[in-house]
């Protein structure tokens, strides 16, 4: 078959960053396409830089090309210069690892991990040459696939793709491959994509939102049935048991040109049970799967050899919580073989002293900026969320910060929570004028970045029935806290932009009903609405008037408990009640401790599909409140109702 | 550790195929890496964070290809080179090929202070071989090649007449025709786009080869490194 390279390479030179699209990473792979073998394309719907270091689309890759029966390539997002010239020239959507059409592979597969990039996974099918709506596609159109985060809520994108993958891609992806073999050796005949379809509805975790029907009475939901018997009614999420049994990515890409996170990734566990209230990934992810010590040491070894990275990251959604991370640090950073020239990054730090002891160590090199998220200026609004660090935490971890050598700390928190009041919202200032002051004891010039990010309740999560707050009232809010640091010297504020918050919060729980939404946002140049620059709230507030839907009903409003949700005929093995009653604890300011260490709570994702925790680690790391020292008695002392969200 | 008597070497390699359309510092990132995977003892600088000592040549264009471009590297110890230039190569993204490798004094000139010239094999997609030839005749008959150009949002001309050493049409196909130039680098380096922009017609680039980069010097000019030697660089003497 036909590689584009010669069409596409006299068109490079005219486009910025043409290294996104050569291949060529140390550790691509060869793709061996052949009779047979069951054609994947992995894309990523925005731009190589952000792309590329996916670590999910780069374990699939490497998962797939070691089958006989399948081969895989990989695709980005062409920036808007290139994609003009492509339409100009008539050429499609291709693979960065040998330049092929995208409408050549068997399934066009996309990670989502961000609802704006919605349009733009409109634009790259359309760009295949594919029909946007499966509903138009014919047997010959590849089969397009969804899996990430976002696909824990399909249904704004229900008419464009033909699978969504929930939960870990790890097994799925060869189930999914021994499906759509057969039906490639049967020669895709005629009418066999509906059944081709039904047969993969039958692997677990694949949903095949074609083959549901969405009722609504006015403007309810009713139900989302199967429209066929052999058909799930609910469509459970993937969970693999063992991290162990799967050290990907074995070869990480290591791109030739510049991307986010261009380093080593080592992930040291899936899932978290921290319990945090607002956080999607915490909730969907569980429950907590370490990988071995050992193995994480082989595979940073291994990795940096072959890379020639000077920084690993070790990743996770709380790497501190890793029960071997003391050694595994002390491991990378005392290796003779690193010259001290290694250094460890820790995204996503607990907030404690232990956390900095640990930062200390792994910064030894490069002492740069130290981050931290407390989520919530006062500790009501923290147990509110889950998130229970208490103040003495903060402040003690931010004086170990600044008397071990670092000058600036980054904070970050939500605003817009269940039950803020004016008071939390000011409880980030205090916070924040709070750190510069320990900071001024060891350093005159200590510094404060305060970055704050409206909160958008997601499915699956003890928020997903709360009323988001709207823009007026985050831009109310915002402006109080600039106000009220304005004269605090050495504390700078950041937020991001609420107006981007507020769709975001539309397609985090909106329905099939968006779908026009979104493709008319597309077709009128929607396109990169991540982007700052891209971004354009006239086109999404006025397809929603086109289309008679309200943003209030949808995004500001509070949910009831008897709500049919769109996202109930799909399940990330929490029980329902379970985060009922979590979202009741919320409002009743009840902490709830990690069930790492304490009894099952049953919230159904370990119970569900008989899998449980692996942890190294009996007890709970040391130090800090989020370790053993959580001091849950002071919950319910200040009850507070919901409010409701104001009318705007 | 970073010591006054370090050792000095310097590298000379290629970069030729889809690499090309990657960026100076992209580069320079990807030596980085290589330089690490061999374990090359490489000095770094001192300070909040650290740097390998790495300084390169002349910047190429993204989208330019090479046969000769150039880095030094500083070194906490002397090394034996026998095998480094394979090894190299071998831990380089494929289109970075390493031609050789020597010892270098550490008073030599940076390559940024001793290039003075580059020669260029230039592709152009204008196919009219009489008006490509005389648009280079044009330019050498020329006193001066006046441009205007924005610096810091100021317009500054230049004289790009004084820094064509050479230029020449080689020859012709269906797909364009193709120059060869000698273009100065001192005080700032002319780029092919640059030339063939101001041409009379302008000229449409198509490709463009760096195949020599020049030190001036009383017994003729040579190269910083000749590819394929291990020791000293040579000189020589004969026009491209
Ligand atoms: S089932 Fe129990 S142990 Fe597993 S994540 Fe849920 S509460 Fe924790």
């Amino acid at each position: 078959m036909s590689s584009l390279w010669s069409q596409l390479e006299p068109l490079l030179p005219q486009v910025q960053k043409p290294a996104r699209y050569i291949g060529c990473e140390d550790g691509a792979q060869t793709p061996r396409h052949r009779a047979g073998a069951v054609a994947w394309l992995l894309s990523y719907p925005d731009t190589y830089e952000i792309g590329l270091p996916n670590q999910g689309l780069q374990i699939l890759y490497e998962i797939l090309n070691e089958r006989e029966d399948a081969v895989a390539e990989r695709a980005y997002a062409p920036w808007a210069d290139l994609e003009a010239l492509l339409r100009r020239e008539g050429l499609p959507f291709f693979s960065v690892d040998t330049h092929r059409p995208a409408a050549e592979f068997d399934l066009l597969a996309f990670n989502l991990s961000a609802e704006l990039t919605y349009t733009n996974l409109l634009n790259c099918i359309d760009l295949a040459g594919v029909a946007v709506r499966a509903a138009d596609r014919t047997d010959a159109d590849p089969l397009i696939v969804v899996g990430g985060h976002c696909t824990y809520n399909p249904e704004p994108i229900a008419d464009f793709v033909d699978l969504v993958v929930l939960g870990d891609g790890e097994e799925v992806v060869g189930e999914i491959t021994e499906v759509v073999a057969d039906w490639k050796a049967t020669g895709k005949t005629p009418g066999s994509r509906t059944g081709v379809l039904r047969a993969l509805a039958q692997v677990v975790g694949v949903y095949a939102p074609g083959l549901y029907e969405a009722r609504f009475d006015g403007a309810s939901l009713v139900a989302i049935e199967p429209r066929y018997p052999d058909v799930p009614q609910v469509v459970e999420k993937r969970t693999i048991a063992d991290l162990a049994e799967w050290p990907y990515p074995k070869n990480q890409l290591v791109p030739l040109t510049e991307v986010v996170h261009d380093r080593l990734n080592v992930e040291v566990f899936r899932g978290c049970t921290r319990g945090c209230r607002f956080c999607q990934a915490g909730m969907i992810t569980r429950p907590v799967r370490e990988r071995p010590a050992d193995q994480v040491r082989t595979m940073i070894e291994n990795g940096l050899q072959r890379t020639g990275y000077d920084e690993v990251a070790l990743t996770s959604l709380s790497t501190a919580d890793f029960s071997g991370i003391n050694d595994v640090v002390q491991g990378v950073m005392d290796d003779p073989i690193n010259c001290g020239q290694v250094s460890v990054a820790l995204p996503s730090l607990r907030v404690d002293a232990f956390t900095v002891g640990l930062a200390g160590q792994v910064q030894r090199a490069r002492r740069t900026g130290l981050t931290f998220a407390p989520e919530a200026g006062t500790w009501r609004m923290r147990q509110v969320i889950n998130k229970l660090i208490r103040e003495e935490d903060l402040y003690s971890a931010v004086d170990s910060a600044y008397s071990q050598g670092w000058r600036r700390m980054k904070l970050y928190f939500l605003t817009g929570l269940p039950t803020e009041t004016d008071e939390d919202t000011l409880g980030i200032g205090e916070l924040a004028r709070n750190c510069v002051e320990i900071g001024k004891r060891h350093n005159k010039s200590a510094s404060v970045t305060v970055s704050v990010g409206g909160f958008v309740p997601k499915p699956f999560t003890p928020f997903q029935w709360f009323g988001q707050n709207t823009v007026a009232e985050l831009n109310r809010k915002i402006g109080l806290l600039r106000d009220d640091v304005k004269r605090s010297r050495g504390v700078q504020l950041k937020w991001h932009d609420p107006k981007a918050t507020l769709i975001e919060g539309i397609v985090s729980r909106g329905d099939r009903r968006l779908g026009p939404v979104i493709e008319q946002v597309w077709r009128r140049g929607g396109v990169f609405q991540e982007w700052s620059e891209y971004f354009d709230l006239d086109l999404w507030t006025g397809a929603m008037d086109d289309h008679g839907l309200s943003a209030d009903w949808y995004v500001h409003r509070h949910r009831e408990e008897t709500e049919v949700l769109p996202w109930d005929h799909l399940s990330a093995g929490l029980h329902k009640d379970f985060l009922w009653q979590d979202w009741r604890d919320a409002l009743a300011e009840v902490g709830l401790p990690d069930c790492r260490w304490t009894p099952c709570y049953d919230c159904g994702a370990c119970t569900g599909y008989g899998i449980e925790h692996i942890v190294a680690s009996a007890t709970p790391p040391a130090g800090g409140s989020q370790g053993t020292g959580q001091d849950l008695d002071r919950g319910a002392e200040v009850p507070v109702a919901l409010r409701a969200a104001p009318v705007a | 550790m970073s010591v006054v008597g370090n050792p000095k070497i310097r590298i000379r390699h290629t970069k030729q195929g889809k690499v090309r359309f990657t960026s100076h510092r992209d580069v320079a990132r990807m030596w980085e890496r290589a330089l690490r995977r061999v374990r090359l003892p490489v000095a770094y600088s001192e300070g909040f964070s650290p740097r390998p000592k790495l300084s390169f040549g002349l910047a190429l264009s993204t989208g330019y290809e090479s046969l000769a471009e150039y880095l030094d590297v500083e070194l906490s110890e002397r090394i034996d080179l026998t095998d480094l230039p394979p090894r190299l190569t071998e831990a380089l993204p494929s289109g970075l090929e390493v031609a050789a490798v020597a010892d270098i004094e550490r008073s030599t000139d940076s390559l940024q202070q001793a290039i003075t010239s580059c020669t260029w094999e230039i592709e152009v997609s204008d196919t009219d071989l009489p008006t490509v030839t005389e648009a280079v005749a044009r330019a050498l008959a020329a006193e001066h090649i006046v441009v205007t150009r924005e610096r810091k949002g100021k317009p500054v001309t230049d004289d790009l007449r004084p820094l064509v050493r050479h230029l020449d049409v080689t020859g012709s196909n269906e797909s364009g025709c193709r120059l060869t130039a000698v273009l100065g680098t001192q005080p700032r380096a002319l780029r092919p786009a640059e030339l063939l922009a101001a041409l009379e017609p302008p000229l449409e680039l198509r490709r463009v080869l760096r195949t020599h980069q020049w030190i001036d010097a009383d017994t003729g000019r040579r190269e910083p490194l000749a590819a394929a030697s291990g020791s000293a660089a040579h000189s020589e003497a004969c026009v491209p």
